[in-house]
């Protein structure tokens, strides 16, 4: 199984970035050989409209079925959703930590509701 | 001719003014209100808006059993309007350009163009002066189509005033482009004068000849008239700010029918627009020596 980390760098030691879209770079972990695929995310990080959609493209053509970001909008969250990808949030502060908090069950999946949305009222 | 009235800063008085100088060109003049997602330019005109044209753009529709994911529709789109996903390719309409690219580049031909509606065109006259605007369906970011739609009731035969929409974006600059000459309705204020800035320099990036007018002006100019100055800015006409103005428009009345004197800057306005101002000279004087009706229809425009 393959899950996506959003990261700045090229490892799991490389720092956890929590934006989603805009996200530099992602690393694709196979779970069961324990090996890291790095994807440079520059050119749908650099959009002007739709980085989160093609973010999400990127995701599903890499073979995962999860992803660990900081967060997610509601138009990216539903082609994740939609291609049957699991996303879970974190503040970790690198892919290690993050990795380690999902392999203990630790992690919480993103809904669409609540702090996924961008929008910034009060309760929504 | 082809005139536009723009600004930098919304309600700075475009409308106000595109109507005004129309009433005053009198019969034959095409007024095109390319505000597509707040037309209000009917608003001061009695009479039904009458539907003239639905508007559709050209969107991709994929056959799922013909696309094998092999992502070249993706690449080649720079909106990201179509995504290539292992399950097939994902259209999102709202940010499709209508390029037709996808559609082309796919190796499979499992993509078509389809209709998709945007908007409405709709038309209506008074006193020789024939109002055309553009009304986008509510949800739907996609104005420059519509825009250009709209623009394409130009026939030439006329001359042509475009009320524009506020700032410096593809819609403003969609209304703005291949005109012959561009009034910019700026407002005396720090954030009029800021935005005024945005706009001078988008009319410049367009090489469009072009003049400002000063409205709703008060004690403070926030510097217009210093910018103007030094960037030799022709300013055509400075409107004093009036409450009855302000009473006239919130019922739907033009400046002009409450405020003596306005009319008189609109002439003093129109006449200095290189190309526009001897055939309004014209039409001014006629209205003014008592032949009665102002000049209606083919006469007045084939001067």
């Amino acid at each position: 199984m393959k899950i996506a980390f959003t990261t700045t760098g090229d490892s799991v030691d490389s720092p956890f970035e929590t934006r989603f879209g805009r996200t530099p770079r992602l690393l694709i972990y196979d779970l069961e050989t324990d090996a890291g695929v790095a994807i440079d995310n520059s050119e749908n990080a650099a959009s002007a409209h739709g980085a989160g959609r093609r973010t999400a493209q990127t995701i599903a053509r890499s073979g995962a079925t999860g992803l660990v970001t900081g967060n997610c909008g509601p138009k990216a969250l539903e082609v994740l959703t939609s291609a049957g990808i699991i996303v879970y949030t974190t503040s970790a502060s690198t892919v290690a930590d993050a990795l380690a908090q999902f392999r203990r069950g630790e992690l919480q999946q993103l809904s669409g509701d609540g702090p996924s949305s961008h929008d910034s009222r009060p309760g929504a | 001719m082809i005139l536009a009235v723009a600004s930098g800063k919304g309600g700075t008085g475009k409308t106000t003014l595109a109507l005004s100088m129309a009433g005053a060109l009198g019969g034959g003049t095409l007024l095109l209100d390319c505000d597509v997602e707040e037309p209000d330019a009917h608003l001061f005109l009695p009479g039904k808006m009458e539907h003239l044209r639905t508007v559709y753009i050209p969107v991709p529709q994929v056959d799922q059993e013909l696309c094998d994911a092999c992502g070249r529709c993706a690449e080649f789109c720079q909106y990201g309007a179509i995504l290539s996903m292992p399950g097939g390719a994902r259209v999102f309409p709202e940010i499709c350009h209508g390029c037709g690219g996808c559609a082309r580049i796919c190796p499979r031909s499992a993509i078509r163009e389809v209709d998709w509606r945007i908007g409405v065109i709709e038309e209506t006259r008074h006193k020789g002066i024939r109002l055309v605007h553009g009304r986008l369906d509510v949800g739907i970011p996609m104005a420059v189509p519509l825009i250009r739609a709209v623009r394409g009731f130009d026939d030439g035969s006329c001359t042509v005033i475009i009320d524009a929409p506020p700032g410096t974006s593809c819609s403003a600059a969609a209304a703005v482009r291949n005109t012959d000459y561009v009034v910019l309705v700026a407002e005396p204020t720090p954030f009029g004068l800021h935005d005024f800035r945005l706009a001078v320099e988008l009319i410049r990036h367009f090489r469009i000849p072009f003049g400002a007018v000063i409205n709703r002006t008060g004690e403070e100019d926030a510097g217009v008239g210093l910018f103007c100055a030094a960037e030799k800015i022709p300013i055509l006409a400075e409107i004093p700010e009036e409450r009855r103005i302000a009473e006239a428009y919130s019922i739907g009345r033009l400046p002009a029918e409450v405020c003596p004197g306005f009319a008189e800057r609109i002439s003093r306005l129109i006449e200095g627009i290189p190309g526009l101002g001897q055939h309004a000279a014209e039409l001014f004087s006629n209205t003014h020596t008592g032949t009665g009706q102002p000049d209606t229809g083919r006469d007045a425009a084939a001067r």
